[in-house]
């Protein structure tokens, strides 16, 4: 059978062929398509830059990718290189693993001012994404917002209050180190709509916000509603714990603080063409005006239509049941554009397994078994015929080879290229 | 020994495919698994054998004894406190 596995943005690509070549090994073969010259998705682009430890399940992947059967097939977009329609014809089945490619918009006044963006953004700029390279943030205001408490706001809110001499030990953009050298950014607010024990954030990531040794952790007290009442989870006990240790906490007199602010809205962004303030309002009705530079929308990521497929605007994502694409047979989809952006790296592995789950009811139902699909040598051959230039895995080696070594140069783990330009240079050579 | 499972855990189950006791916990397989914020090690079902360690991709999996004091001591209770929630819950 063949299967081609549409990875994008997105890790769950890769835990789809794992999980497909497992399953049958030695009768699947799948093309992982990629609109980038770099994989991996979001363990590239999202996982933050002081996270090393997390990147690390890329060798999972890696272990994946050279399977035998599996291969990438990089730089290849689906609407721009190939359509929706033409990759049902050249395979058996597949899976779409796109995620989330857009970062949702604060709905108040004053949210188009330069100065205020999406987290998707900006976490896509300093993790040296080739489509966010150019567009950085000025980083000249004393005081960032991020409106949302999720652990995306606490990337954010951490990555900008890192020092340039600890972001340099990092696989941080070059262009996100620049900035953050000139940064004037002293205090990261995080806002909140709802109460701290409410709080989109995790545990593990409040405590690792809570050991950083250059920064200061701040509260205030007064909008803290306490909740008296037991934990009746283990999260919810921890939580209680992490709570009362921050209250305690005085302030160390450190340059950089992260202020963490509960049960407010954002009601306007305020500014002529740049964003000087943010109005807040807290759940009683009562505002408070910030003095800001930076305004950072930190409310969930969205997924965007691919055209030939069916698309849900509301919920953003492509409307499917187990996996399996709703009128159309032989299509999947896993990941966030199955069940919308949420969750953690490992919960994409057992998304896939439900989607790969269904496409084997599917096979041995004999639903899918009538299409005619291409060699691998024809789908690169069409490809290449009509001006697309893949990026296969060991041209993406080479570049992976590149940035280990210009980065071993000036001890961090690599030095990313971020032009897609240079990328394929590197690639093609 | 006591073996424990970090904050740094991405739930991706590489540890519960190998443990041979079944004392990692959510499991994919288990309702709170998608809410989990990362999976536990129950301390007295662990048979001590390390299997989670070489298994974890992100290097979240480790005994007690090779952590800086504090981390093991938080560690140990944010592990066993999973089971001792669950139990209460029947």
């Amino acid at each position: 059978m063949y299967a081609a596995g549409h990875l994008a943005e997105h890790p769950a690509g890769t835990w789809i062929d794992g999980t497909l070549v497992s399953r049958a090994p030695g009768r699947v073969e799948v093309d992982v398509f990629d609109r980038l010259p770099t994989p991996w998705g979001l363990v590239r682009s999202g996982v933050a830059p002081d996270h090393p430890q997390k990147k690390d399940v890329a060798g999972v992947f890696e272990e994946i990718a050279t399977r035998d059967g599996v291969r990438l097939i990089g730089n290849v977009e689906v609407g721009r290189d190939v359509t929706a329609d033409e990759l049902a014809q050249w395979y058996h089945a597949v899976v779409y693993a796109v995620g989330a490619r857009e970062g949702r918009r604060l709905d108040v006044p004053g949210a188009e001012l330069a100065g205020s963006c999406t987290a998707h953004d900006l976490v896509a700029w300093y993790n040296g994404h080739p489509d966010f390279a150019a567009a950085g943030p000025v980083l000249s205001g004393e005081r960032a917002v991020v409106i949302g408490n999720g652990n995306v706001a606490l990337d954010v809110a951490r990555v900008l209050s890192m020092s340039p001499e600890d972001a340099a030990r990092t696989d941080i953009a070059v262009h996100a180190e620049d900035a953050l050298r000139a940064s004037a950014i002293r205090e990261v607010v995080i806002v909140g709509r709802r109460g701290p024990e409410q709080a989109a954030f995790t545990n593990p990531e409040l405590e690792e916000l809570m050991a950083l040794d250059m920064v200061d952790i701040i509260v205030d007290g007064a909008e803290f509603p306490t909740d008296e009442s037991p934990a009746t989870t283990a999260a919810g006990a921890r939580r209680k714990r992490l709570l009362a240790e921050l209250l305690a906490r005085q302030p160390r007199g450190l340059p950089r603080r992260i202020r963490l602010m509960f049960g407010h809205n954002p009601s306007r962004i305020i500014g002529a063409e740049f964003v000087t303030a943010i109005e807040l309002t807290s759940t009683s009705g009562h505002t408070t005006v910030l003095d800001a530079g930076l305004v950072v929308a930190a409310i969930g990521y969205a997924s965007v239509a691919i055209p030939g497929l069916p698309f849900n605007d509301v919920a953003k994502v492509i409307p499917s049941s187990a996996g399996r694409v709703d009128g159309l047979a032989g299509i999947y989809v896993t990941g966030w554009i199955k069940r919308g952006p949420s969750g953690v790296i490992g919960t994409n592995k057992w998304c896939a397994r439900q989607t790969v789950g269904a496409l084997f009811d599917d096979v041995n139902d004999g639903l899918i078994a009538r299409r005619h699909p291409l060699s691998h040598a024809e789908v690169l051959e069409t490809l290449t015929c009509r001006g697309a230039s893949p990026v296969l895995w060991n041209q993406w080696r080479t570049i992976d080879a590149h940035e280990r070594a210009q980065g071993m140069a000036s001890q961090r783990p690599r030095l990313k290229v971020t032009s897609r330009h240079e990328l394929l240079e590197l690639a093609h050579g | 020994m006591t073996f424990v499972i970090a904050g740094s855990c991405v739930s991706d189950y590489s540890c519960v495919e190998v443990c041979p006791a079944n004392c990692i916990h959510p499991t994919a397989d288990e309702p709170d698994y998608v809410t989990a914020e990362q999976l536990y090690i129950d301390p007295t079902t662990c048979v001590d054998c390390g299997a989670c360690v070489e298994a974890c991709p992100v290097d979240a999996a480790s005994d007690a004894a090779d952590l800086a004091p504090r981390l093991a001591q938080n560690l140990r209770l944010v592990n066993a406190e999973y089971y001792e929630f669950a139990g209460r819950r029947g």
